[in-house]
């Protein structure tokens, strides 16, 4: 009995309690800070974490396989960069063209490790290298402006509503989507099988490559999107952007409750994880703004590593007697 | 129990150790290619010049890739040697270039290299302690430096680039001794030392078999928890160490700067060298001639007028091509 509480514990409790800290910082932040339950901070917050909800999305389920992607945030930088050069042609050409890119960012990862067999983790530093090195190649190492005169900026700038924007929007689209091909759909269950035992699952006659392959390319069209993001809100494409964000997209997976052993997943518990870094840097800039303490960047970066250390110890905590039956 | 070093395979006939030299030789082969290649191609290539140049770029990335290799080896990975490099690098000058640094130079760089190297050795301890005593997995545990120890070092130095004039320091960086560059010989000194410990000490047997097959090594008594944590220290100390001589080349101190993506270079250069991200081995002299090769890839790509961009590009195939050639010999 009290293994099976456990066992409960272990694959949901880290996850509701990731969605009750979240509730719990909106409350803390709506308490405290004056303008923190506006729809201006809201609908700032939701088209900033955007992106990092959307890369977030797509390493959960590379995760879930087993894997790790690497390449993400450089994806994503190069996408930013060919989708500004399209803006031009307005955003029903350069959204395809920048979620092409991140597709094509995928598929090649997917092809070295399930056709090469390249370790995932060593695949997708070279992509991220790679990546890195082309889009500083296109666009001369410099920003590529986005032509504002096209309806290209509306997607990153805009709002539904007066306070939805529509990159939040699209991004609650793909995880719906994501979600039920990860609860109900076969090529979700693959997923799952392959991160937990290739082996059994090729002996059930799955295909765990090809489930493994669409998690490289779904997780690249993932990056591939929130690059347009990228070059949308900030009116320009960023080669230089994009550095760090796979780790940050990794820890939210993991503040999430997902183990990175594969077999496991879940897609809100991840986004509730992003949420969560988001909300914690989005106080902390309201902190500053009353003036009780001056915290620089630098020791935003300290707060989130000692965070990642106290959910990682939980997670320990929490999984560790498991080990034993 | 017999723990076979599989750097030194048994082969049975002569025909197969050939084929076995040969395989094993790839890196060197490809490392006198390129010098060949650009003896002939690239301007003033064979000049003392050039070479100094050249071994002062690869020594730091020489160092870290073998406290990676040493990770590696226990099956493990490094992904905070960059931050742990900033982070030992903005503690130096931090206090030698204090007042108390100012009174007494001597004594106060002798503390803030010692300080450093602790810091540094003490990042190690977090790393190994998270991987061997929580179990937390290796990209996960150091994940967090990573994240948090360049934000550290910036905090240190309120994220401004500290400049000095400390000769005794510098030497580091640009001391010469026999015409070689200092850290030339820095490189040669450790991997000597990590050459022995690994083929002729306990350790060495221990670090292999931690690698090779955990379970396997546990069972038949090897502390492989110790190792790991062992391993995850001297990784931390060499990237200090690391991190101190860039900052030395430098005669100054980028928090921001030092270090990044060294945790790729170091991969890619133990990978390049031999290294089996499984664990199990630790070629130590291939992974300087990967180092070397990653380095001199990118300076003939720049000596004649490739742009960096480039370069990373060419690099994500060698790494690629490198890990390939692997998996076709089975592992081994």
């Amino acid at each position: 009995m009290t293994t099976l509480v456990r066992r409960h514990i272990a694959d949901h409790g880290q996850s509701t309690g990731v969605m009750i800290g979240v509730l719990l910082l909106i409350l803390l932040g709506t308490l405290r800070y004056d303008n923190f339950a506006s729809l201006y901070n809201l609908s700032s917050f939701l088209n900033y974490n955007a992106m990092f909800v959307l890369i977030t999305m797509g390493m959960c389920l590379v995760i879930m396989t087993g894997g790790i992607d690497l390449s993400v945030g450089t994806v994503a930088a190069l996408s930013s960069v060919t989708a500004a050069g399209f803006s031009a042609h307005g955003l029903e050409v350069a959204l395809p063209v920048g979620v092409l890119t991140g597709l094509a960012a995928g598929a090649l990862n997917a092809f070295m490790i399930v056709i090469m067999r390249i370790p995932p983790f060593i695949a997708t530093l070279a992509t991220l290298l790679a990546a890195k090195g082309t889009a500083l190649v296109i666009s001369d190492a410099r920003t590529v402006p986005v032509d504002w005169t096209s309806n290209f900026t509306q997607l990153g700038m805009n709002n539904v509503a007066g306070w939805l924007p529509w990159s939040m929007l699209l991004t609650v689209v793909v995880g719906i989507a994501l979600w039920l091909l990860v609860e109900h759909w076969p090529l979700g269950r693959v997923m799952l099988a392959a991160g937990d035992n290739e082996d059994t699952a090729n002996l059930m006659g799955l295909s765990s490559g090809w489930a493994r392959a669409w998690a490289y390319v779904i997780c690249g069209g993932c990056a591939g999107l929130a690059g347009v993001f990228l070059a949308s809100g900030f009116g320009a494409g960023q080669p230089l952007e994009g550095l760090g964000w796979e780790l940050t997209a990794i820890a939210s997976v993991v503040v999430g409750g997902t183990l990175l052993t594969g077999g496991r997943g879940s897609i809100p518990a991840s986004v509730a994880g992003a949420l969560m870094l988001g909300l914690i840097f989005n106080l902390l800039n309201f902190e500053n703004g009353l003036g009780t303490f001056n915290l620089s960047a630098y020791w935003q970066m300290v707060i989130r590593g000692a965070f990642l250390f106290i959910v990682i110890l939980l997670q320990v905590k929490i999984t560790r007697p498991l080990a034993g039956d | 129990m017999k723990i076979t070093s599989s750097t030194a395979s048994p082969a049975a006939t002569p025909a197969p150790r050939l084929q076995y030299r040969l395989r094993h030789s790839g890196p060197l082969l490809a490392l006198l290619l390129l010098i060949g290649f650009n003896a002939l191609i690239t301007p003033n290539f064979m000049s003392m010049q050039t070479l100094s140049v050249n071994i002062t770029q690869v020594a730091t990335i020489a160092i870290v890739a073998m406290g990676m290799t040493l990770v590696i080896a226990t099956g493990g990975i490094d992904l905070s040697v960059g931050a742990v490099m900033a982070l030992a690098g903005a503690i130096v000058p931090l206090i030698f270039l204090s007042s108390a640094g100012q009174d007494f130079p001597l004594i106060m760089t002798l503390v803030a290299i010692i300080a450093a190297l602790g810091v540094a050795t003490l990042c190690g301890l977090f790393n190994g302690m998270l991987v061997s005593r929580f179990g937390v997995q290796p990209i996960v545990a150091t994940l967090i430096l990573f994240i948090s120890g360049r934000g550290l070092a910036q905090v240190l130095t309120n994220g401004n680039l500290q400049t000095f004039d400390n000769p005794m320091f510098e030497y580091l960086g640009s001391g010469r001794l026999l015409g070689v560059p200092i850290q030339g010989w820095l490189v040669i000194l450790i991997a000597a030392i990590a050459v022995f410990v690994v083929s002729r000490t306990r350790f060495g047997r221990y670090l292999l078999a931690s690698g090779g097959n955990p379970r396997a090594a546990e069972l038949a008594g090897v502390p492989v928890a110790r190792v790991r944590m062992i391993a995850y220290t001297l990784c931390a100390l060499l990237a200090g160490l690391a991190g101190m001589i860039s900052v030395a080349i430098n005669s100054a101190s980028d928090a921001a700067r030092n270090g990044q993506l060294m945790e790729l270079d170091a991969i890619a250069a133990a990978v390049v060298g031999g290294a089996l991200l499984q664990g199990g081995r630790a070629p130590f002299i291939g992974v300087i001639i990967g180092a070397a090769i990653i380095q001199l890839v990118r300076y003939t790509l720049l000596a004649n007028g490739v742009p960096d961009e480039v370069a990373l590009i060419v690099k994500a195939a060698i790494i690629v091509g490198a890990v390939y050639l692997q998996s076709l010999r089975g592992g081994h």
